[in-house]
């Protein structure tokens, strides 16, 4: 996977403790159409876990993170159906 | 010993921990006073009182407290009495076994090996000694908890000094390869510290260690009191100016009357520990089963029951963060820990659930103290599904 994926959506969750960034995540995956990718943008370190857990149980598709000057975005892929 | 610990701090007949129909399940933190315990530290704070070092009568009864105590816990590590010291905490226990390993072995080298998922005593030890110009390996676990022990062999080097590994975690409850990793670090001519304190008079002491920890508190002693047992193939050389206490290997006067009270309840447990801990796998899987049914939890450590302690379960509420859930169970009645931190003060997740590679928020610890009633554990089954939803409810997240 070539990191960054072109994201349709981007949560800016900055200064937010877990576990706002997948509820924010969870909130919005259905903004995207299937396909598409959310990135959230966070700085908790808990994130690291926690968007590929959530993504596990909600049968998304996690694609990777990446670092950015200020916290760290982590890609998710809308799943058909999910 | 079903009705033993009804003997709580509030006195004879009084409920331990707290009141109504809640109950006390952080057993992992601290288990309540074991009567045995109890009673043997109020006889010996009569009789245990002078310095067990001096020659007059009173200090011979003291003597005879500590040395009663050592043979005890000598006797349940399979160790002579004189290899048994009593520090102050098991945290103590583990510096100045991890210290002092290093210290005896630095003619070796200075590499040290331990798991990610130790506690965090062990953690910053380990740091420290980075910090001093040693080198540290942490070897990871898989998504149970468990320790990959062909990684830890694989870690052990030529200047390993010492390999340092938990007998079981302290958060999620999952037995740790303690007997393979011990064959290899004989092999390879390491001493093994083990960290016993969250499975001593639990489950049996694993064999192959050189030295061993613990803390009396865990099992039921008074706080106070931790375990540093050294075998004498570890070449344990003390970190501390020259003492002479506990053959020079935990400081200061010794605590006697704890430390018998502290003997007294493991002997007690140890002798029921096989029922028990059998008693109380059927209740924390009874645990399991009911927190897998609530939507969005999940339950954490080995599926094998023979894998875990039996006394431990951890498991993760989706969009709910732990220090809520302790606080709504407490307002319930039940008092539970927490391992995860999203709190303002600690940002990083718990260094376990981390290492883990599990959902790290909305983490709720069960552990039983022994003597738990199975209507104690129905009735916190029959509260967790609607404190779950009334939290989610509250915060917004119900059927997100």
């Amino acid at each position: 996977m070539n990191l960054p994926p072109d994201a349709r959506l981007t949560l800016d969750t900055l200064g937010r403790r877990c576990p706002a960034p997948i509820i924010e995540l969870a909130r919005h995956i259905g903004d995207v159409e299937p396909g598409e990718v959310v990135a959230v943008l966070s700085d908790d370190a808990a994130a690291a876990l926690d968007v590929p857990a959530w993504c596990e149980l909600r049968g998304q598709q996690y694609l990777g993170a990446e670092q950015r000057p200020v916290g760290t975005a982590y890609f998710v892929r809308r799943v058909q159906g999910a | 010993m079903g009705s033993a610990l009804d003997l709580g701090p509030n006195g004879p007949g009084e409920p331990v921990g707290t009141p109504g129909n809640g109950a006390y399940f952080d057993a992992a933190s601290t288990e309540p006073l074991h009567p045995v315990a109890r009673a043997t530290l109020l006889a010996a704070l009569d009789d245990g009182w002078a310095d067990p070092a001096r020659l007059y009568r009173d200090a011979r009864r003291a003597r005879m407290r500590l040395d009663a105590a050592r043979e005890i816990v000598a006797e349940v590590l399979a160790v002579g009495p004189a290899d048994v010291s009593f520090p102050a905490s098991g945290t103590q226990a583990l510096q100045l076994g991890i210290a002092g390993c290093l210290k005896g072995r630095a003619r070796v080298g200075s590499h040290l090996v331990t798991s990610a998922v130790e506690h965090s005593a062990v953690l910053h030890a380990a740091a420290a000694h980075e910090a001093a110009g040693g080198s540290v390996d942490l070897v990871g676990v898989d998504r149970a908890g468990r320790v990959d022990s062909a990684a830890f062999a694989g870690a052990l080097r030529p200047d390993t000094a010492l390999a340092c590994l938990q007998s079981a975690n302290h958060e999620v409850g999952t037995l740790q390869p303690v007997d393979e990793v011990a064959a290899a670090a004989t092999a390879a001519g390491v001493p093994l510290l083990v960290d016993a304190a969250q499975s001593l008079g639990r489950v049996p002491v694993p064999p192959g260690w050189s030295v061993l920890t613990a803390s009396a508190h865990k099992w039921g002693g008074p706080p106070g009191v931790g375990v540093l047992a050294v075998r004498r193939e570890a070449r344990w050389r003390s970190p501390l100016p020259l003492g002479e206490r506990e053959g020079g290997r935990a400081p200061g006067f010794e605590n006697v009357p704890s430390i018998a009270a502290a003997a007294a309840a493991l002997a007690a447990v140890t002798a029921d520990a096989a029922a028990e801990a059998a008693r109380l796998a059927a209740l924390v899987e009874r645990i399991r089963d009911v927190a897998a049914t609530v939507p969005d939890v999940v339950v954490h450590g080995p599926s094998d029951p023979g894998q875990r302690l039996p006394h431990l379960v951890t498991f993760s509420c989706l969009y709910l963060d732990g220090e809520s859930l302790v606080r709504e169970l407490d307002r319930a009645g039940f008092a539970v820990n927490s391992g995860s931190s999203c709190t303002a003060d600690t940002l990083r997740p718990s260094h376990v659930l981390e290492a883990m590679g599990v959902l790290s928020h909305g983490n709720v610890r069960v552990s039983l103290p022994r003597g738990t009633a199975q209507g104690a554990v129905e009735r916190f089954l029959a509260v967790l599904p609607t404190v779950v939803a009334d939290l989610r409810g509250a915060a917004g997240v119900a059927g997100l």
